[in-house]
């Protein structure tokens, strides 16, 4: 028997989240329609925004649901960008197959990472990725590797036809095999995701986050939940790498700078810490308003840009989700 | 028999006609982004991030097509130049680009900026069969007609700068030490090729050290302390603009005097002598192919008359003393001989056949530089004269040099 105390308890702590069914099926058939009705250079930059999405998830993932921060992402996303261009350039491997491959390499990579990064806390641990976000590029460039990695030359990669059954049926191009590929992965990372957050993993995730304190003295491992929540962020953000790839068929160590590390970050603030869908607004908006300021102003689009941000940020404090939170109440209140 | 005879006649008349037609279909000839009154051209350029310096280029270009255009065009037809910003990013060339030939339907892309930008893009604009005419980068592998005949440069290539440098160390000086400085890319990595293939055998023990920086890299001081105290009495710049101001002003603090060699990428009077102070900059020498704007003699010529009559009209925020300036002026005025030349068979085709078949002099180039190309030659300019910094401007000092 239940009793009223009971029934008021937050549900996701009890029984778990549940997913709202409508919205998310709707999302996916607008989803998987949406590159028949756009151009070919529409579903190339949806594309870009679905893999920002993905490395934004990883993003947050680590500090929005875990506390810790992350300046070097950019360089999970460059190791798994190199690990599907190797992959394809130097052995040959079918292109489909590297996209997990490099998520595998950045878990590991971002495991071993965590694991002396244990001992850092919030800006020590900021300033230690930074200096991962940073030595990537050099890395890549040094001559040491060059006969793997093709130096600052970088790499070409180039993707297989459009399977013939598709073509032939629907006339698909690349972009949009391409954009469906890319979505499908993320609503398959997404799914993990909601999953993940709303187990018993994901609360002590949040637990850690919250109070580690009081998270170690109930008996969760923080070490060790630390150091796989970094693997698992490395994942994300190695898979969303080795997509983008493939995607603009070319790989150079100045693509991951640090730059990208705080294009991540920004996606992630703007499109809510703490919150899955957040990644997609995140995405898009990291794509668009560097464009958008460029229209206003080519000369001063940084400028433009930066005034952007603030207004978003002061307009919606908790990130764009948040503010559709918060509209979603006050319409409750109004009916 | 008469209405059969008129049959005739009708239809001799319309296959007449037809024929007429056709030949004036195949004098006018367009590709996209062509009409009977516009040409579309595309362009990326990083007017934000770390080479921003280069956006000046990207400006003078669309100002002098602003010049084209208002004295009539080209054949009668208009240049819209499409110029965006790329922050010099490669995924955001690619981005940037696809806009331009999917979008914006653009004949061609010309003097698009950067090495890695232009790379990102090269197979795709191969395969897509569209010029990508007269990159902005010195790179060596933008001259490969055989494999890539959809890509052309434009300035002398890198490693033909790094060679006639090697010609003139081996020429002009007495046991050299070779300390070089070298941006950590294809760029850097390219002169110094040049300067080793041309130093030959003796490559080994004429350069006493190599330090290189990155382009994210604030300062390159602690380069410049190591190349002072390896001993080398030479020092062979190869940097850009802001990084070269750095190394100049970084030389003569530590009262270190070798004989300074400056890669042209950086020999500007406006952006780098001038920051790093005048009197610093005395006696550093650098290779040239198109005339300094700042030089009282240039100042003389008619060239430079017309260059800143342009400039005053056209490009009034330019600043008078920019080499960028000068560049831009005549990749845009090699643009235009192209588009010329192709009269009203504008279609990419064309474009290219008539961009391989270059022969043409050029006000502001330097007396003795021309450029060249053919089918099997994709390096447009391959000459280039010695000139030294004497604290105001760039004297010549020896004759235009060829790089073989």
């Amino acid at each position: 028997m239940t009793t009223d105390v009971e029934t008021k308890v937050d549900p996701r702590l009890t029984s778990g989240a549940r997913i709202n069914v409508k919205w998310v099926a709707v999302f996916v058939i607008l989803g998987v329609l949406f590159p028949f009705f756009i151009d070919g250079y529409t579903s190339f930059q949806m594309t870009l925004t679905i893999i920002y999405a993905i490395a934004i998830l990883g993003l947050n993932l680590l500090t929005g649901f875990n506390g810790q921060f992350s300046l070097g992402h950019s360089a999970f996303y460059a190791i798994g960008a190199y690990t599907a261009a190797i992959l394809v350039y130097h052995l040959d491997f079918p292109v489909y197959v590297t996209i997990p491959i490099g998520g595998v390499v950045c878990f590991v990579a971002g495991f071993l990472f965590g694991l002396p990064a244990l001992r850092l806390n919030g800006l020590y641990l900021a300033l230690a990725t930074f200096a991962l976000a940073v030595a990537v590029p050099q890395i890549l460039k040094s001559s040491h590797l060059e006969g793997l990695t093709g130096g600052v030359q970088g790499l070409d990669i180039f993707r297989p036809d459009v399977p013939e059954v598709l073509v032939n049926t629907f006339a698909m191009t690349m972009d949009q095999w391409w954009y469906l590929i890319s979505f499908g992965i993320m609503l398959l990372l997404f799914w993990a995701a909601w999953n993940l957050i709303n187990s018993r993993s994901g609360r002590a995730m949040m637990a850690i986050r919250d109070n580690p304190i009081a998270a170690q003295s109930m008996g969760i491992n923080t070490s060790l939940y630390k150091s796989l929540t970094f693997g698992v962020s490395a994942f994300y953000t190695g898979i969303a790498g080795a997509l983008a790839a493939i995607v603009i068929e070319f790989v150079a160590p100045d693509s991951f700078t640090f730059q990208l590390s705080i294009l991540l970050f920004i996606g992630l603030v703007v499109g809510g810490t703490g919150s899955i869908w957040g990644a997609i607004f995140g995405g898009l908006f990291i794509l668009m308003v560097p464009n958008i300021a460029e229209e206003v102003s080519t000369g001063l689009s940084y400028a433009v840009f930066g005034v952007i941000l603030i207004l978003v940020i002061y307009v919606m404090p908790s990130g764009i989700v948040g503010l559709v939170d918060i509209l979603k109440v006050r319409l409750k209140k109004k009916l | 028999m008469n209405t059969g005879r008129k049959l005739t006649l009708a239809l001799a008349g319309i296959a007449a006609i037809g024929l007429v037609a056709g030949t004036a279909a195949a004098e006018k000839k367009y590709g996209p982004g062509v009409t009977d009154t516009n040409i579309k051209l595309g362009n990326t350029n990083p007017y934000s991030g770390p080479a921003a310096a280069y956006g000046t280029i990207g400006k003078a270009i669309t100002a002098y097509f602003k010049k084209v255009n208002k004295e009539g065009g080209v054949n009668g037809r208009m240049i819209e130049f499409i110029s965006l910003d790329d922050g010099y990013s490669p995924p955001k060339t690619k981005e940037q680009t696809r806009k331009l030939v999917e979008q914006e339907d653009v004949l061609l892309i010309f003097q698009g900026l950067g090495t890695p930008t232009n790379s990102a893009i090269h197979n795709y604009m191969n395969k897509k069969k569209v010029p990508q005419l007269f990159v902005a980068t010195g790179a060596t592998k933008w001259g490969d007609p055989e494999n890539y005949p959809w890509t052309m440069g434009w300035q002398p290539s890198y490693q033909t700068e790094g060679k006639l440098f090697g010609a003139y160390i081996l020429e002009n000086v007495k046991d050299p030490k070779i300390g070089i400085l070298f941006q950590n890319d294809d760029y850097g990595k390219d002169y110094v090729t040049g300067l080793k293939a041309k130093l030959g055998d003796k490559a080994a023990t004429m350069i006493v050290a190599e330090e290189s920086y990155e382009v994210t890299d604030p300062t390159i001081n602690s380069q410049i302390i190591k190349l002072k105290s390896s001993g080398a009495n030479v020092f062979f710049n190869v940097s850009t603009p802001k990084f070269a101001a750095q190394a100049i002003k970084k030389v003569r603090e530590l009262n270190w005097d070798p004989l300074f060699l400056n890669n042209s990428v950086s020999n500007t009077v406006g952006s780098v002598y001038k920051p790093a102070g005048l009197e610093n900059s005395k006696g550093i020498i650098s290779l040239q192919y198109y005339m300094d704007p700042t030089s009282p003699e240039t100042q003389e010529t008619e060239a430079y008359k017309k260059w800143k009559a342009w400039m005053t009209e056209y490009n009034p925020d330019g600043d008078l003393l920019s080499s960028f300036n000068v560049f831009g002026y005549l990749a845009a005025q090699t643009m235009v001989q192209v588009l010329e030349q192709a009269g009203d068979n504008l279609t990419r085709e064309n474009i290219m056949k008539e961009a391989a078949n270059l022969n043409m002099e050029m006000d502001m180039l330097l007396p003795g530089v021309t450029i060249e190309t053919s089918p099997t030659d994709f390096y447009p300019i391959e000459k280039m004269m010695p000139v030294q910094f004497d604290g105001e401007r760039l004297v010549s000092i020896g004759e235009v040099v060829s790089a073989d």
